[in-house]
């Protein structure tokens, strides 16, 4: 069983970030590989073990500091990884990253793509979605459950809709994008960081894949993220008091109907 | 350049999305300033009855794309739909509401009809230079961009439920109203859809609800959340959680507000026993009005919210839910 994982390398949820009208400084910043890709990475790993064979191949896009998170993938479990890196692709929004990756997964063999439902720094959510378009397969996003058939030729996913969840069949080669509850993603462990050492790690350049320039980086790119601005903070709370617990309730109820005009 | 601002107008068995009338009611002004009709484009089965939904809230032109294929929400029977009329009809620009549907499909479309797409926007508007300029929030909501194309026929968006106003509608507009039988053949659709598991009827989906009630660590227990619901059933809102309390096993997963869990914009958030951590807010933020009882004066919650009460969870909520029981039966 043959996966394909999609990773980015992004900063902590915790990280302070510099808004500049420019760009966001992230100089400093402690980078992790975005969670939902690491439902796709588990994922890959739990149905290479499930059929007790296959390989699991990262592929991520991004500069030099990704190899650090592309090695924890390693050391979590996958057999190689390729890291798509050029000043060319910088500046790349959501769907020319889809075209670069589509190009390097061409030449790859797989059976099912793992994406996380979105990134968690810049939030898009179209990698995943767009990539199965580029590479002429079907998709589901927001997956839930995965069950690969006996014969491998197809998956029945659980995937999030509004209001519950549906069950669908999808003949593979497929993408799947990651929802959170498709499983718990497992720590690397010290051997598991120690072998991920000599894993093969392969950088990739345009020229390596059949790749149209023209079609990445911030030149490429059908759409252009600044401007970037902090949110206005919130005008400071209304603390409700009362003497009474009964009292502060009935006065909370009294400002959200008469004052918020919110019930 | 093609003509014409579309809204996927997004329907689930004949009830129209509410965010498909914000987005219609704030893409007026943009189609007034640039000249161009302004479309609402509705994909399903037998949804003529819906025709003349969207004039009210400034639709010049209704397509209605009607399929026995687009009964139930395929991406792709509607992505084979709308990208044909698209190919057709060459609008400059189509909206999406940022939807499951919505953010499933608008990658899709964009892909195929390799144009630029903006997801989950919170703002529309036209920049200094007559642009389509959109803003949305980034990492959570700890910043925001603008968003512009360039180099691209057609330019898309999803926009955020719930945070753009509808207008109010004018029955007395009329749209010119076109029916469209697209072409969707068997082998278009790859995905079967083999079950259908929707919770509990009458219970309004987080996305998509008015009111929400959220519990966190502060409940103590999964037992404790009785409170919360019975607060919810007297003033119609839904109960979320916080990742904590998802986490503890006491609430599921579906449950969680946050940025690992769902993007919410209600009206009123309540949030009991919610510490207010950054990755919280970033799920609920754009909440209209947000309360926040919580007996530790230091929880974050109180730099984020709009009324706070410092107090025990258990002792503020049944005698508020009392009083609120006491005020909606007037």
């Amino acid at each position: 069983m043959n996966s394909i994982i999609c990773l980015k390398q992004v900063p902590d949820t915790e990280a302070q970030l510099k808004v500049k009208t420019d760009a966001i400084v992230t100089d400093g910043v402690k980078f992790i590989i975005s969670p939902y890709d690491e439902y796709g990475i588990e994922e890959g790993l739990l149905q290479k073990e499930k059929a007790g064979e296959g390989e699991v191949t990262l592929v991520c896009m991004g500069p030099d500091r990704c190899v650090e998170a592309i090695r924890t993938g390693l050391a979590m479990g996958a057999n190689k990884a390729f890291h798509l890196n050029d000043p060319v692709f910088e500046g790349s929004d959501a769907l020319a990253t889809a075209k670069a990756l589509a190009e390097q997964i061409k030449t790859m063999d797989y059976n099912i793509i793992f994406c996380g439902k979105q990134a968690i720094d810049d939030d898009q959510a179209q990698v995943g979605v767009a990539l199965a378009e580029y590479l002429g397969i079907p998709h589901a996003s927001l997956v839930t459950k995965v069950e690969v058939s006996e014969d491998k030729k197809s998956v029945k996913v659980n995937r999030q809709i509004v209001g519950g969840e549906e069950t669908l069949e999808i003949p593979l080669p497929c993408v799947l994008t990651a929802q959170k509850g498709l499983n718990e993603p497992r720590y690397a462990s010290l051997p598991g960081i120690m072998k991920a050492k000599k894993k093969p790690l392969t950088p990739v350049k345009p020229a390596d894949i059949s790749l149209d320039e023209g079609a990445v980086g911030a030149a490429g790119s059908k759409s252009k993220a600044g401007n970037f601005t902090a949110p206005a903070p919130r005008t400071a709370a209304k603390i409700i008091t009362g003497d009474s617990a009964e009292e502060t309730a009935a006065n909370l109820a009294k400002a959200l109907r008469e004052e918020a005009k919110a019930i | 350049m093609g003509k014409g601002i579309w809204v996927f107008a997004e329907q689930e068995e004949g009830t129209v999305r509410k965010v498909t009338f914000e987005i219609l009611s704030n893409a007026r002004s943009i189609a007034d300033s640039k000249g161009e009709p302004l479309c609402a484009v509705c994909l399903g089965k037998d949804i003529a009855g819906l025709a003349d939904k969207f004039a009210p809230y400034g639709a010049d032109k209704v397509y209605l794309v009607d399929h026995e294929a687009l009964g139930q929400y395929t991406t792709d029977a509607y992505a084979k739909a709308l990208c044909d009329l698209i190919t057709q009809e060459q609008p400059s620009t189509v909206l999406f509401g940022a939807t499951v549907v919505g953010k499933d499909l608008s990658p899709k479309v964009a892909a195929r009809a390799d144009a630029g797409l903006a997801s989950d926007c919170i703002e529309i508007k036209l920049d200094d230079g007559g642009n389509l300029c959109l803003k949305r929030p980034i990492y959570a909501g700890k910043a925001y961009a603008e968003v512009t194309f360039q180099n691209t026929d057609v330019m898309m968006a999803s926009i955020r439920p719930n945070v753009l106003i509808a207008s109010e509608p004018d029955a007395s507009k009329t749209a010119e109203v076109v029916t469209i039988s697209p072409e969707i053949g068997a082998d278009d659709i790859r995905v079967k859809v083999l079950d259908v598991q929707k919770s509990a009827a009458g219970k309004v989906d987080l996305t998509e609800a008015e009111i929400i009630v959220t519990g966190g660590r502060g409940m103590k227990g999964p037992e404790n959340y009785k409170i919360l619901e019975d607060l919810a059933d007297v003033i119609g809102a839904t109960v979320g959680a916080s990742r904590a309390a998802v986490d503890a096993g006491w609430r599921p997963v579906s449950d969680q507000v946050g940025q690992t869990g769902k993007v919410v914009s209600p009206n009123l958030y309540i949030a009991c026993g919610v510490s207010g951590a950054i990755q919280h807010y970033a799920g609920m933020g754009t909440s209209k009005v947000i309360v926040a009882i919580n007996k530790d004066e230091e929880a974050p919650i109180f730099t984020k919210c709009d009324y706070g009460v410092v107090d025990d969870v258990f002792k503020i909520v049944p005698p508020l839910t009392e009083e609120l029981k006491k005020m909606m039966a007037d």
